[in-house]
């Protein structure tokens, strides 16, 4: 496949957690005690009475101690509306709105992927989630490229002590399994703080851990290039540092730098998921796809509610598209015919 | 035997290396163990001071390193304040468990990935490589944690498994072949769910690898003396494809380690990971900076031992040698 379409997609599922406000019903907190691990709401056309709306409606939910599961409550109906006024929301951090996409009137929540264990929206749960892990692991992977494109430059351009340092200090990084790295950095950083600061604080840890392969990847790139006739007759000509790095080296490892951060991208998701999920990444009340999983280390929530495995089912396709973009761009780097 | 060494010394610098880094990660860990002790009013502030006076955590960064460094050789490596023990002790039983899981993963890992591998390269864009290649792309996407947790669904439904932990409540009371039955079916899941997550990348380089050599000129000319296509692949395209895949058996080795801190959690299996992800929680550093240790060593010995079948396997190496 192309870059192209995969790029499209891929920033299709960032626009959505990006208006995760307006596209969610409901406020990610926002708590329905009284409706814990309600299954997904079924959508209705046909009334009790036998009529047809055209309007799709939901019935509220109540439990029902006798059929052990919820029953829907016939009585009344809560039909859809779309762009409805509801709980106020920012995007992107600045711009504050209260008109959410869809929404229902009193009394049925809806539902579209059941509800947690404080009754909270599953879907505007997860939607601000991705807001959280996608983004943790964009950042993370930019992050980390960035440092190992710097110290891979120079280590190749430079060679010498310089070479020998760096190259020495990230064998070091390499040579932990990388999930014992994460959790050895994760140390080395407050353990309680407050929810927002967490997504920093992993972004960063994983732009810690992350620079040592790309930086030796790069580094091999770029001491290949620097023994170019080219690039010794740009020297004899009076080219100076930077001019070379711009001009003749960068070219060499922008596409494989790009290929590499579309295979960190996943990884570094991963990874604040992974710390999520132990507690150890961001906590709540803010959701990520981390933290909305560590429900299922109970025995209970394992085995009855499917719907609590959505945030990690939805990495499948996520990670796909990253590795098909990876593909695409190393194909594209590669000079193959796409 | 030179050139085992010489890759010994690099592994055991290396070692060194991430102590120091750790040492440095734990120095700059805000908080310590004794945070929670410290607002306890029943307890006097004199009493936090000679305890951590006690445990050394007022020294100076080399001088904890120091000290840190002489309590190797008792097979110590620090005291772990959470467990009120040496590190040591705390550590062996746990990375026994840990290989006790890596260890039947990759040699199960390799044994599927190799035929598999051979069976995509040895029709490059045939349907068996196409089918491959989608079933490794899929099997790559899918989160370890989420391997991890479907496999546990598995086991809660279809009750064969047991859903967790390493022996039964009753396993001192049963006898040798029980014991061995009980112990198998409790690491059933785990060792599957890491053979899965190792599998998509071993398939792929060992299709990689034999395509590589097929396209050599002495395959080419064992094709043109009629030597048939099975044993070609099998015989001399394996063969000569043995030092990428062996290099490759170091990485798998990490990733394994990686995936097993997961899998051991989820499971809950007495491996390294619980032990890595408790003394995180519990600001233990000493104790973090052991498990750090203990996978590093894993991982190096593992990388040594494909050095050793390197050198057993390729006589390049050992002419070179000589």
């Amino acid at each position: 496949m192309r870059c192209r379409p995969l790029l499209g997609l891929l920033a299709l599922v960032y626009l959505a957690t990006v208006l995760a406000g307006f596209l969610s019903p409901e406020d990610p907190a926002a708590q329905h005690r009284e409706l814990a691990f309600a299954p997904p709401t079924r959508l209705h056309f046909m009334d009790a009475a036998g009529g047809l709306h055209l309007r799709p409606f939901v019935y509220g939910l109540a439990w029902s101690a006798a059929a052990d599961a919820y029953a829907e409550d016939r009585s009344r109906i809560s039909p859809v509306r779309f762009f409805v006024r509801g709980a106020p929301y920012r995007v992107a951090g600045t711009f504050s709105a209260d008109r959410h996409l869809f929404g229902t009137d009193a009394p049925g929540p809806l539902f579209l992927i059941g509800s947690d264990d404080f009754g909270r929206d599953q879907f505007s749960r997860f939607l601000h989630g991705g807001q959280i892990s996608l983004f943790a692991g964009l950042l993370g992977a930019g992050l980390s490229l960035g440092v190992g494109i710097v110290l891979g430059g120079l280590a190749g351009f430079y060679g010498a002590w310089v070479d020998e340092t760096i190259m020495r200090v990230a064998e070091v990084f390499l040579a932990l399994p990388w999930m014992y790295l994460l959790f050895a950095v994760r140390m080395a950083l407050p353990l309680q703080i407050a929810p927002a600061d967490a997504f920093l604080l992993v972004v960063s840890v994983i732009g810690l851990i992350g620079w040592a392969r790309p930086a030796r990847l790069i580094r091999g790139v770029v001491l290949s290039a620097t023994l170019r006739d080219y690039v010794a007759a740009a020297r004899s000509l009076g080219a100076s540092d930077v001019y070379l790095l711009r001009r003749h080296l960068w070219p060499q490892v922008s596409g494989i730098a790009l290929t590499q951060g579309a295979l960190l991208v996943p990884q570094f998701v991963l990874a604040e998921v992974t710390l999520s999920f132990f507690g150890l990444g961001v906590g709540e009340p803010v959701p990520s796809w981390g933290n909305m999983l560590a429900g299922l280390q109970r025995y209970q929530v394992l085995s009855s509610y499917w719907w609590m495995f959505v945030p990690g089912l939805a990495l499948i396709p996520v990670f796909l598209l990253y590795y098909a973009l990876a593909d695409a761009l190393h194909r594209r780097a590669a000079g193959f015919p796409v | 035997m030179r050139y085992l060494c010489l890759r010994l010394g690099r592994g055991l610098l290396v070692l060194a290396g991430v102590s120091i880094l750790s040492f440095v990660l734990a120095e700059m860990a805000p908080g310590s163990a004794f945070d929670e002790v410290r607002l306890d009013p029943r307890i006097s502030p004199e009493t936090v001071a000679a305890m951590r006076d006690r445990y050394g955590l007022d020294r100076s960064l080399p001088d904890k390193y120091i000290h840190w460094l002489q309590s190797i050789p008792n097979g110590e490596l620090g005291f772990s304040v959470a467990f009120d023990s040496p590190v040591g002790p705390l550590l062996w039983p746990r990375a026994r468990n840990t290989l006790l899981l890596t260890v039947p993963a990759t040699v199960l890992a390799w044994c599927i990935a190799v035929p598999i591998g051979a069976w995509a390269a040895s029709r490059p864009g045939g349907a068996g490589d196409r089918v491959t290649a989608g079933a490794t792309t899929v099997l790559l996407s899918v989160p370890d944690l989420l391997l991890g947790l479907s496999l546990l669904v598995l086991a809660v439904r279809s009750g064969y498994f047991p859903t967790g932990g390493m022996m039964s409540v009753g396993f001192a009371g049963l006898g040798s072949w029980e014991k061995a039955k009980d112990l198998v079916s409790h690491f059933f899941l785990p060792v599957v769910a890491l053979t899965l997550i190792n599998l998509p990348v071993l398939v792929r380089h060992v299709r990689a690898s034999l395509l590589d050599v097929l396209e050599a000129p002495f395959i080419q000319a064992a094709r043109g003396a009629g030597i048939p296509e099975r044993r070609l692949l099998l015989r001399h395209a394996l063969r000569a494809a043995a030092n990428p895949l062996i290099s490759l058996l170091g990485l798998s080795i990490a990733t394994l380690l990686s995936a097993s801190v997961v899998v051991e959690m989820i499971m809950s299996w007495p491996g390294l990971g619980p032990l890595l992800i408790q003394a995180v929680a519990a600001r233990d550093l000493h104790l973090v900076v052991g498990a750090v240790m203990c996978s590093t060593a894993l991982l190096i010995a593992g990388n040594l031992v494909a050095d050793a079948l390197l050198y057993a396997a390729d006589p390049r190496l050992r002419a070179r040698q000589a």
